[in-house]
C-alpha cells in the first residue's frame, strides 16, 4: 500500500462537485504547493516522430488541475520508458513525487501505449495499463492517460477528455464579421467549426448527453434558437418568436430547454418540452429575466434579473414560481453557473465601487464571494464537469480570447486557439462517454 | 438655425470620434470606418436646401444612429429631434424599418442582449407615440455583438450604446 496521506485539497474545497463519494487517496503534506509530477517523454519505437507529444500533454493536463506540477523533461536526469528503467533516487533528487514513464509501439497500423505511474517515495506502482489507437488519436491517448492517472492519485474523476464549445469572431467592418462555432478539446486544441456565419453566433451549449448543442443564431437577422448534433450536424431551429431568443439551457435530463423570450413585452424566462414542444412561462416581472440556469433537481432555476435596479442573481421553483434572491455582494452578478456538487455558484461579478467584471465564485452555503479572475472585461465562466478548473472569455491586448483557470487559482493560463479574431462564449461538455 | 449648426457639429463630432476610434485601433482594422451605414442617406427631391427648415429636416433625417448613456435607454434630446423626421417619413411612406439596439462590452453577453432591446425599445416607443403604426417597427437587439468602436475607453464605449434605425 502506498503511504498516502489525504489531501487537504484546500482550495478545491471551493468546488470539488465530483469529489462526492469518491474517496481521495492521495498525497503529500505540503498543500501550499502544487504536487511535482514527472511525465517522461514517452518511448517510441516507430521510424518517424510522432505528431504529437503524448508526455506533454499528459503533464499540461495534470498541471491545468491546478494540483499538481510537471517537471519540465529538460531537468530530468534519465529518461525511462518502461517500470523496469525508473531509477528513484534520480527522481527524489529533483524532488518529484510521482513519476509516470510509458511507451508507443505500433502495433499493426494502430499505436499501442503502455504507461505506469509510480510513488517515488515509496517506490511503488501507483497504476499501469495500456490504450490503443491511431496517430490521430494521440491527444484523445493522452487524455485518457491523465484521466487516469488523475482520479487515481486525487479520487476526482478527470476531466481531461472533455470538450468546449466557443464561438470565434473574426471582424472586417462594423457590419462585416465572419463567426464561427466550434467545438476543441478542453484544452483548446483540435477545434472544429460546426457553423459558420456572417451574422453573431452567441450561447452555445452542450446538452447533457454531450451530443446536442444549443445556441443563438442571427442567420435571419434575428436572435433564434437552434438545436444541433454534434457528430452529424443535422441541425433545427426550435424557436421563431418576436424579439429576443436567446440563453439557452438544457434541464439536466436533457428533455427541456430554459431559454428567453420577451413576445410578451420584455424578457422573461420560459421553458420547453423538447417532445411535445410545450411552452411555459416561468418568470413574469417587468424587469429584465435571462440567463437561466438549472439545478440538478430539474425544478430550480437561476436566472439573472435587474428587478431590485441592477442585475442580480436569483432563483426560482418552476412548479411553485417562487423567486428568491440569491447574490448581495456587488453592484453586479450575472450569468449564474452551478459546481456540480451546488454549493458554489460561479458568476460575473463587479464588485461594489469598480468598473471591472470579474469571474467569482458564490459559497452558497456561508454566501462569502472570492474573485477568480483578474483583468477586466472577464465573463462567460462554465466550469469543468469535476469541478477543478474554470474557463472563461476576456480580453488581452486588445483581443478575445479564452483563459482556463484552476479552481485553486494556482493555473491561469490562456488557452491556444488556433482560430482567427475574437474567442468567446466557452462552454464545457460534460463527461464524455 | 442655433439648432441646426448644433446638430451638424454634433454628427460631425461624433464621425470624427468614430474615425479616431477605429484608426486608433490599428491592425488589419485600422482603415475601417465604424460610421453608420446609413449615415450618408440624404433624402432626394426635398427642395433646394435654400429653405432653413427643409435643410434642417434633412441635417436630421440623416442621423439614423441615437446614442445613449451608459445604462440607460432614455432618449436624448437631439436623438428625439431627428425621431421626430423619421415618424413624419414613416407616416407618410408606411414604410418598415428594424431598429437594432447595440450596447457597450461592459457585462454578460445574454443580458446586453436584452439591454440593447430595452435601448430598441424606446426608440420605438417614441415613433409610435409620434403616431407610427407598430407594425412598421422590428426591434432586434444585437447587444454587444455588433459594436460600432472595439476599444474599451470610454468614447468608445459611447459609440456603442446606440440603436440604429435601418431601412
Amino acid at each position: 500500500m502506498n503511504t498516502l496521506i489525504r489531501i487537504a485539497l484546500l482550495g478545491l474545497a471551493l468546488l470539488a462537485g465530483a469529489v462526492q463519494a469518491a474517496d481521495p487517496l492521495v498525497i503529500s503534506g505540503g498543500n501550499d504547493r502544487a504536487i511535482p509530477i514527472a511525465v517522461v517523454p514517452f518511448g517510441w519505437q516507430g521510424g518517424t516522430v510522432l505528431p504529437q507529444d503524448m508526455a506533454q500533454i499528459i503533464g499540461d493536463d495534470m498541471r491545468n488541475s491546478g494540483i499538481f506540477e510537471p517537471i519540465p523533461a529538460q531537468n530530468m536526469i534519465s529518461l525511462p520508458t518502461q517500470a523496469s528503467e525508473v531509477i528513484f533516487r534520480d527522481w527524489k533528487a529533483l524532488g518529484a513525487q510521482f513519476v509516470m514513464v510509458g511507451s508507443i509501439v505500433p502495433a499493426g497500423g494502430r499505436l499501442q501505449v503502455q504507461f505506469a505511474l509510480f510513488n517515488v517515495a515509496t517506490e511503488q506502482q501507483v497504476m499501469a495499463g495500456n490504450v490503443s489507437g491511431g496517430m490521430d488519436q494521440l491527444r484523445d491517448m493522452a487524455h485518457y492517460i491523465a484521466d487516469q492517472g488523475f482520479e487515481k492519485l486525487t479520487g476526482i474523476q478527470g476531466a481531461f477528455s472533455t470538450r468546449l464549445l466557443f464561438v470565434t469572431a473574426e471582424r472586417f467592418a462594423v457590419d462585416s464579421t465572419r463567426y464561427t462555432l466550434q467545438r476543441a478539446d478542453y484544452d483548446g486544441a483540435r477545434g472544429v467549426t460546426l457553423l459558420q456565419s456572417r451574422e453573431p453566433i452567441l450561447s452555445p451549449t452542450f446538452a447533457p448527453d454531450g451530443k446536442r448543442i444549443a445556441y443563438v443564431s442571427f442567420e435571419q437577422k434575428r436572435p433564434r434558437i437552434f438545436i444541433q448534433y454534434v457528430d452529424t450536424g443535422r441541425r433545427e431551429q426550435l424557436t421563431n418568436f418576436e424579439g429576443l431568443n436567446g440563453a439557452p439551457a438544457w434541464s439536466p435530463e436533457g428533455n427541456r430547454l430554459a431559454f428567453v423570450l420577451s413576445k410578451d413585452g420584455n424578457p422573461e424566462i420560459y421553458v420547453m418540452d423538447l417532445g411535445s414542444r410545450q411552452l411555459r412561462r416561468v418568470t413574469n416581472h417587468f424587469g429584465i429575466d435571462t440567463e437561466p440556469f438549472w439545478g440538478k433537481d430539474g425544478q430550480t432555476i437561476y436566472f439573472t434579473s435587474d428587478r431590485a435596479g441592477k442585475p442580480q442573481i436569483y432563483k426560482t421553483n418552476i412548479s411553485s414560481g417562487a423567486v428568491e434572491r440569491v447574490t448581495f455582494i456587488g453592484n453586479y452578478n450575472a450569468n449564474p453557473k452551478l459546481s456540480a456538487d451546488e454549493k458554489t455558484l460561479v458568476m460575473v461579478h463587479r464588485q461594489d465601487g469598480y468598473s471591472v467584471f470579474r469571474v467569482a465564485a458564490q459559497d452558497l452555503t456561508r454566501g462569502t464571494v472570492k474573485i477568480l479572475t483578474q483583468s477586466n472585461l472577464d465573463e462567460s465562466a462554465t466550469i469543468a464537469p469535476n469541478g477543478t478548473m474554470v474557463t472563461y472569455a476576456t480580453s488581452s491586448a486588445g483581443r478575445g480570447v479564452l483563459m482556463l483557470a484552476s479552481i485553486n487559482g494556482r493555473v491561469k493560463i490562456p488557452l491556444p486557439i488556433a482560430a482567427q479574431g475574437e474567442i468567446r462564449a466557452p462552454s464545457w461538455s460534460p463527461f464524455l462517454k | 438655425m442655433e439648432m441646426l449648426k448644433f446638430g451638424k457639429l454634433t454628427a460631425l463630432a461624433l464621425t470624427l470620434a468614430i474615425a479616431a476610434g477605429c484608426s486608433s485601433k490599428g491592425g488589419d482594422n485600422a482603415g475601417e470606418g465604424a460610421i453608420d451605414p446609413n449615415a450618408g442617406y440624404n433624402a432626394n427631391g426635398n427642395g433646394s436646401g435654400l429653405d432653413s427648415s427643409m435643410a434642417d429636416e434633412a441635417a436630421l433625417r440623416a442621423i439614423t444612429t441615437f446614442y445613449f448613456a451608459y445604462d440607460s435607454s432614455d432618449l436624448l434630446p437631439e436623438a428625439m429631434r431627428a425621431l421626430d423626421v423619421h415618424a413624419k417619413d414613416l407616416k407618410a411612406d408606411g414604410s418598415r424599418v428594424v431598429l437594432q439596439g447595440h450596447t457597450d462590452q461592459r457585462g454578460t453577453r445574454e443580458y446586453n442582449m436584452a439591454l440593447g432591446e430595452r435601448r430598441g425599445m424606446a426608440v420605438q416607443r417614441y415613433l409610435v407615440l409620434q403616431g407610427v403604426s407598430p407594425a412598421q417597427l422590428e426591434v432586434v437587439s444585437y447587444g454587444k455583438e455588433r459594436l460600432a468602436a472595439t476599444g474599451t475607453d470610454e468614447d468608445s464605449m459611447a459609440q456603442n450604446r446606440r440603436v440604429n434605425l435601418v431601412k
